[in-house]
This record gives C-alpha cells, sequence and structure tokens, in this order.
C-alpha cells in the first residue's frame, strides 16, 4: 500500500508544474545492517504522471534514486481544478497512487 | 617597489583567507535553498497528522483535545508559544513533554511503552517524532512568543542558563563549549551562538528537520541528546525537566524570531 505522497500542482501561463514527494526506503540491496547482514533491495521501479486521463511523465526509477524521491516536473496545459495523478510501483510489487487538484500558482 | 609588492601581498592574504570560508559558507546557504524544495520532512507531517487524528490507547481516544497551551485541540501556532507553564501538570513543559502528558491522559498509553523508543530509526519510525513534526510545521511563519511570566517559566529559563554553561564530563565540556562565540564551526558546520539573539534565533526556529544524512526526521529533544552525546553526558530521561529547562532557555533567546521549521539539515 505504501505510505502518502505529498503532491503540490500548479498552473502559470499555461504550464503545470508538479512537485512530488514519494515516502519510499529505497534500499539498493547493497547495504548491510547493524548485525552485517544485507538489505533486501526494495526501490521504485516505475513512475506514472497523468493529468486529467493523458500520461504526462512515464519514468524508470532505479536503485540510484535516493530515499524518501523528490521528483519536479512541468507539463503545458493544465487549469485549476484539474486533477493530476500519480503512481509509483515498486520491484515487491506495491504500489501507491495520490491524486491532486491543479492550483493556480500565485 | 620592494615595499609595495609587500604591502600587496600582506592585503592579499586575510583577503584570501575570508573570501574562501564566505564561499563555503554560501555554498552550503545554496545547498540549503536547493534541498528545502521537498523537504521529507513533509511526509512525517502527513504522518504526525494521522497519528494525531486517529483513536489509539486504552480510552480508544485521539489527541484532537490535547491542550498544547492555546486551548484543547488547538495546534496552529502552539509551538511557537512552548515551553510553558500547564496549571494541570503543575510544571513547565515542552512539546515532548506535553505531548507526552496528552497520550497518557486522553489516549492511556503507558509512558513506558512510548519513551522506550522516542527517536527513529530506519527500520522503525517514532509515533512521537510524527507528531511532532506535524505539530511544529503548524507553526510556521509564525513568531516566536516564549512568555516568561509565571515564576515556575522564570526559574525553568535560569535553570536552562546553568545547565547551557555548566561544565562537566570527561572533556570538561559545557554547551557553552561550543555555543557561546560567533564565527566558530567544527568542519564545515557553522556553530551558532546561542548566548546572542540572532544566533539563537537561526538555530531554534530551523530545529526540528530532517537530517539528510540520517535520512530521518529529527525531533527538538533528540538534538539537545545529541549535544549531550558529544559532551559525553549521560543521555537525559526522555521529557525531563533538564531537557525542558534547556529548551526553555533557547527558545526565549529566540523570541520574536519567524519559526521556519521543521527545515532540512545536511
Amino acid at each position: 500500500m505504501g505510505s502518502p505522497m505529498k503532491i503540490r500542482a500548479a498552473v502559470k501561463d499555461g504550464i503545470t508544474e508538479v512537485k512530488v514527494l514519494m515516502g519510499h526506503a529505497m534500499e539498493t540491496g547493497l547495504r548491510k545492517d547493524a548485525d552485517g547482514a544485507l538489505v533486501p533491495a526494495w526501490f521504485i521501479t516505475e513512475v506514472l504522471a497523468k493529468h486529467q486521463d493523458k500520461v504526462v511523465l512515464d519514468a524508470q526509477f532505479g536503485t540510484a534514486v535516493s530515499k524518501d524521491p523528490y521528483l519536479a516536473f512541468r507539463f503545458k496545459g493544465g487549469v485549476k481544478g484539474e486533477k493530476v495523478s500519480v503512481t509509483w510501483l515498486d520491484n515487491k510489487g506495491d504500489t501507491r497512487s495520490d491524486e491532486v487538484e491543479i492550483t493556480e500558482k500565485v | 617597489m620592494y615595499t609595495r609588492i609587500i604591502l600587496t601581498l600582506a592585503l592579499a592574504i586575510p583577503c584570501l583567507g575570508f573570501a574562501s570560508d564566505d564561499k563555503s559558507a554560501d555554498e552550503i546557504a545554496k545547498y540549503r535553498e536547493m534541498v528545502s524544495d521537498g523537504n521529507p520532512a513533509e511526509l512525517d507531517e502527513m504522518r504526525g497528522e494521522e497519528l494525531w487524528k486517529t483513536a489509539a490507547g486504552t480510552k480508544n481516544a485521539s489527541l484532537e483535545k490535547c491542550d498544547l497551551g492555546k486551548g484543547a485541540g488547538m495546534v496552529k501556532g502552539a509551538y511557537a508559544e512552548l515551553p510553558r507553564y500547564f496549571a494541570d501538570t503543575k510544571r513547565v513543559q515542552d512539546l515532548e513533554s506535553r505531548l507526552l502528558t496528552c497520550m497518557t491522559t486522553l489516549q492511556g498509553i503507558p509512558e513506558a511503552d512510548i519513551t522506550r523508543k522516542p527517536f527513529s530509526t530506519t527500520s522503525e519510525k517514532s509515533n512521537i517524532e510524527g507528531l511532532v513534526a506535524y505539530v511544529v510545521g503548524q507553526s510556521k511563519g509564525m513568531k516566536m512568543a516564549v512568555a516568561l511570566k509565571h515564576p515556575k517559566e522564570k526559574a525553568a529559563y535560569e535553570i536552562g542558563k546553568r545547565i547551557f554553561f555548566y561544565r562537566a564530563g570527561p572533556y570538561d565540556f559545557s554547551c557553552a563549549t561550543c555555543h557561546s562565540e560567533n564565527g566558530r564551526r567544527i568542519r564545515l558546520q557553522d556553530l551558532p551562538n546561542l548566548t546572542t539573539n540572532i544566533g539563537a534565533q537561526r538555530a531554534y526556529t530551523t530545529w526540528p528537520a530532517y537530517r539528510v544524512s540520517q535520512g530521518l526526521f529529527r525531533s527538538f529533544q533528540w538534538r539537545i541528546n545529541d549535544c549531550f552525546r558529544q559532551q559525553r553526558f549521560p543521555e537525559p530521561v526522555f521529557g525531563s525537566e533538564l531537557t525542558v529547562a534547556l529548551t526553555m532557555f533557547l527558545a526565549a533567546n529566540a523570541n520574536d524570531a519567524v519559526y521556519d521549521g521543521p527545515a532540512i539539515k545536511r
């Protein structure tokens, strides 16, 4: 199920800026715990962002991405009140989706 | 001719030293600005809000009736006025010790269960640190206004001041050893002079914070414990009079500054 994401989406002059903060351990599988045992790999493999029903970003993530990843991107279009959704999928098959309404950037 | 060269050199050398110091501080400031957008502490704030509103404990109650000093359930701006004297417990409390009171009295969670693991680890996040993140986030942008009116509040401040200057331990350290002079630093970290208003304000308004190097959100009590650890002092009891008094001293010195936490640190 994963922990909730923090998403902000704001539109200005026809360009929507989306900022996403994902809560994820992003274990590389190379780190050892206090007992010297390997911590199993556990990381996000795919991130998909949609504006309404249209895909605006499709990314493949790997172990090089930090813990609690932060992702910011822009896309053309977007009107106040429309929806932006972000979904991630990790290597354990866990997934999480969150959605926000676009606000007007001041 | 010679004198001119010597003079130029003499002028240039101290300037060089100064410029590189300034530059590294600038670079750190730039780095802080870059990472402040998308501070993972926001995830802890969300987690804390959920914990605040969820019923728990033997009394199956949420913390929505918890009085942080501005009335039951009033979270907005509460942290900017803490620590303060609470009439119901008859003592001065900081945020962590007050949360402890609320969790034991309102929710019926035994104190030992809460204080066993008050700080997050990579494998297990602490509830109390989540709650701290939520509560302090609700004071962002507000002016620090710790009252020193009640005699016990004044007493706490004085005790805190004594602790700050108290030298002990194998290295004969006090908080003041590192934090009472301007322009000091450990490696690349500037050490704030906590005896001045500006130093205390800069430090206090940016804690609690997310520590990038640990990948965790850290409460103010954790920060104080870490200072004691570096002084080779024993670890204080969670929510003890000692840490509350020290927090009172620092918080009151930071009065009138705009609170800007939860922040993000190296």
